[in-house]
């Protein structure tokens, strides 16, 4: 791997190699010392064109366990105040000897264009861009997915897919670059996707998509659900008409007390409640869903690191050779489990 | 006038059909038979050549005034004779806009001065483009441009009131109005064509019923007053099934489509290289097929370049960043070859009806888009139907370097130009302006 730009082009043997390496990486993270020297001597740049704290951290972290060089170039622009060109922008960092550059971009395809231009030779990791992809996003939600699903088969995660999970991704799916990176990764891994949204939240197009369509939770839900990832809604999505109000929005398609108790009335015990942050309690998910022991939120979070871990080491050091001071290989050609 | 000397046109295929010699003299088409004699003239071999009416473009950029660092009228009319053209309606998106008389004189004076083709400034709809008042139409009609096209290309004239009035006005001196049909608050950043592609790479939508609706209403409003429009750049299956309801009905619209519309679809944005990124968007290749068996069956009217010179800092960038438009005047016939004739949908004389002679009729062209014969004005062009060539942006004359054909082999070459009587193409190459340029002072008709 060269850069990692979508999970729509990503393989499901490198699907599963990078999850395979996040789970030696988050062995690291519960020891004492949290650090490799796998990285050394290694620049990443985090290039946010878009306010992230919380992804840029994540990145931030996982480099410097690497034991990485982080710099963090907040170059905030937007298409109204245009300042540096993305180009100058990465000729700049490539003469600065970046080994990978980190991006986070309000363009969809901004990481694409960083790819395939000559205009940097460094790996590209896509951080978020616009409303395209998020990668790691759900690479860590598959992570924390794949450790549930075989927490329940009682088996080690380990070079296991997704098969037969069921999962709804529930809300903004037009704006979302996590929705889409989903889609395409857990069908990679074998999971049944359905997509629940006002049909006006819904791209054109998406009858394409691998996956179902439902403008109806409740019955999502009813029909039986393993995952349930809420989606972040903006709230300015209300002024340009997409629903009519928030408190509408939030009875017909928030996970609120009802459906919490729904899925505990539908024997649903071990469906987990997901969230790729930051929440808007109250109105895409209730304070109870986000605190009950089916939320992942936490957890979410914390398997970013060791996702992200994973994604720069595989970059970086290529994929043959193993991470310095883990004890177990990472691995080359993993066993696929055909069924769970 | 200007003696522009005495060439002889051996063997050349007329309109793809039968071999003749054409002998052009003094800007005239002076005799057209088998065996003429040269008597003095200078000699073209046109053996295997096939001699089509110069082409006429009904919509290009040459960024003069304002943009001299996209193109230049200079550098866009030389791009233009070595397409193959005799005359282009330059649009009005200059800087100042071309709403008045004044600035519609200076780019015909440009255009005189440069010599290598006519250019007829389109002039504003409204005011500055901003869609909010009727420039003054009239004056630039009566001035040394004569006016007769009237487009916000760019912009649609999306106030129907406003639409109305103009597409009214317009008849006093023929006029005809040419509209950007785009709905505007259906394609707030819009940046491609809505559909599969775009739900996958997270780029706003530019949705096909933004560009008919508009059609729709226009060719209601152009029977409603009887008047004529043009629709500019038609670029979805839908938009022809709208033109093609509205001729049946006898309503006086005439329609373009690009040559990129005919050939790419959205796709190519697969690769978020901005260089595709054109108004109105590369659509699908239903799109493409409507489109093509359209200009075949002459709902379409004519090819129209939409030729958009860009700096490359603008194309180099982010997609959502970047200019929208491409550079066509140098593809242009090679495209329609590739697309219209080798696919069989049309034949030679086809492409001097939707290249010239419907193109010269709507924007009121006297002199071009003539049929080739003696007595005719000499603007012709001398095509090689068997050449193959690999498109390479920086050997070409304008200086826009954003061609979609980029590295794409395509069929057909101009051998030479004739605009009234004088090469300014020869050899595949460019020549000479036509010697009334040099007669022009830049800045004085």
């Amino acid at each position: 791997m060269k850069h990692l730009l979508s999970t729509q082009d990503l393989s499901l043997s490198n699907a599963i190699r990078i999850l395979d390496t996040a789970e030696e990486m988050s062995a690291v993270g519960e020891r004492e010392v949290k650090k490799l020297p796998a990285l050394r001597g290694r620049t990443v740049v985090n290039l946010f064109f878009e306010d992230s704290t919380r992804t840029r951290i994540s990145f931030e972290a996982a480099a410097k366990r690497l034991s990485a060089d982080v710099i963090n170039f907040a170059a905030k622009g937007s298409s109204v105040s245009k300042g540096e060109s993305l180009k100058d922008t990465a000729q700049t960092l490539s003469a600065m000897g970046a080994d990978a550059v980190v991006i986070r971009h309000w363009a969809s395809g901004a990481p694409h264009r960083l790819a395939a231009t000559d205009w940097i030779d460094a790996g590209v990791i896509n951080a978020g861009d616009g409303t395209h992809e998020h990668p790691t996003q759900a690479l860590l939600d598959a992570f924390t997915m794949r450790r549930h699903w075989a927490r329940l088969a009682g088996t080690p995660s380990e070079g296991t897919d997704l098969k037969g999970l069921r999962v709804a991704i529930v809300g903004d799916v037009l704006h979302s670059r996590v929705a889409r990176s989903n889609v395409w990764l857990l069908r990679t891994l074998g999971a049944e996707v359905t997509l629940v949204a006002p049909p006006t939240l819904l791209p054109v197009g998406v009858e394409q998509w691998p996956c179902s369509v439902s403008y109806d939770l409740d019955q999502t839900l009813a029909n039986g659900v393993d995952a349930v990832m809420m989606l972040r809604v903006q709230g300015e999505r209300m002024n340009a008409s997409f629903f009519p109000s928030t408190r509408e929005y939030s009875r017909r398609w928030g996970f609120d007390d009802n459906r919490l108790r729904a899925l505990d009335d539908l024997g649903m015990t071990d469906t987990i409640i997901m969230h790729p942050g930051p929440m808007n309690r109250g109105l895409e998910i209730s304070a109870a869903a986000a605190d009950s022991p089916r939320s992942t939120v936490l957890a979410q979070v914390r398997n970013g690191v060791s996702v992200r871990m994973a994604a720069l080491y595989l970059l970086l050091s290529g994929d043959s050779r193993e991470p310095a001071a883990t004890r177990a290989p990472a691995y080359t050609a993993p066993p696929i489990k055909e069924s769970i | 006038m200007t003696t522009t000397g005495t060439y002889l046109i051996k063997g050349a295929s007329i309109l793809g059909g039968e071999a003749s010699d054409v002998l052009v003299r003094d800007g005239i088409i002076a005799e057209i038979g088998h065996g003429l004699a040269d008597g003095g003239a200078t000699v073209i071999d046109a053996t295997g050549l096939v001699a089509l009416p110069g082409m006429v473009d009904v919509h290009t950029h040459l960024r003069e005034p304002g943009r001299e660092d996209a193109e230049t009228v200079e550098t866009g009319t030389r791009a233009a004779a070595l397409g193959g053209y005799t005359a282009v309606h330059a649009m009005a998106n200059s800087t100042p806009v071309a709403d008045t008389a004044g600035v519609v004189e200076q780019v015909y004076t440009l255009g005189r001065a440069a010599g290598w083709v006519d250019v007829r400034p389109v002039g504003a709809v409204t005011v500055g483009l901003a869609g909010e008042q009727l420039a003054e139409l009239g004056a630039m009609a009566d001035s040394r441009a004569r006016v007769r096209m009237f487009s916000d290309d760019g912009i649609c004239v999306h106030d129907p009131v406003l639409m109305r009035r103009a597409l009214e006005y317009v008849k006093a001196f023929d006029g005809v109005v040419a509209q950007h049909a785009q709905e505007p608050r259906l394609t707030a950043g819009a940046q491609m064509n809505e559909g599969d592609v775009s739900a996958v790479l997270g780029l706003t939508g530019w949705p096909a019923v933004a560009e008919e609706s508009i059609i729709a209403r226009d060719v209601l409003l152009a029977q409603h007053v009887g008047s004529r429009l043009h629709v500019c750049h038609v670029s979805t299956a839908g938009s022809v099934e709208i033109i093609r309801w509205a001729k049946e009905r006898g309503i006086d619209v005439t329609a373009e489509v690009t040559p990129h519309h005919l050939l790419l679809t959205d796709d190519l944005v697969r690769s978020y290289d901005p260089v595709f990124k054109v108004n109105p968007p590369l659509r699908t290749d239903a799109d493409v097929q409507a489109l093509r068996a359209g200009l075949a069956d002459g709902t379409i009217d004519v090819v129209g370049t939409d030729h958009a010179p860009h700096p490359s800092e603008h194309k180099e960038c982010e997609w959502a960043q970047a200019a929208m438009g491409m550079t066509g005047l140098e593809t242009a016939l090679s495209v329609v070859q590739h697309a219209m004739i080798e696919t069989g949908l049309m034949t030679w004389a086809d492409f001097a009806r939707v290249t010239s002679t419907a193109a010269a009729k709507i924007g009121r062209l006297t002199d071009q888009g003539r049929p080739i014969e003696a007595g005719e004005p000499a603007n012709l062009i001398l095509v090689d139907p068997a050449a193959r060539w690999t498109v390479d942006p920086f050997k070409m004359a304008t200086m826009g370097r954003n061609s979609p054909f980029k590295g794409r082999e395509l069929p057909g070459k101009v051998v030479a130009t004739f605009f009234k009587g004088h090469p300014t193409v020869l050899d595949g190459a460019l020549n000479t302006p036509h010697p009334e340029a040099a007669a022009t002072p830049s800045g004085a008709a």
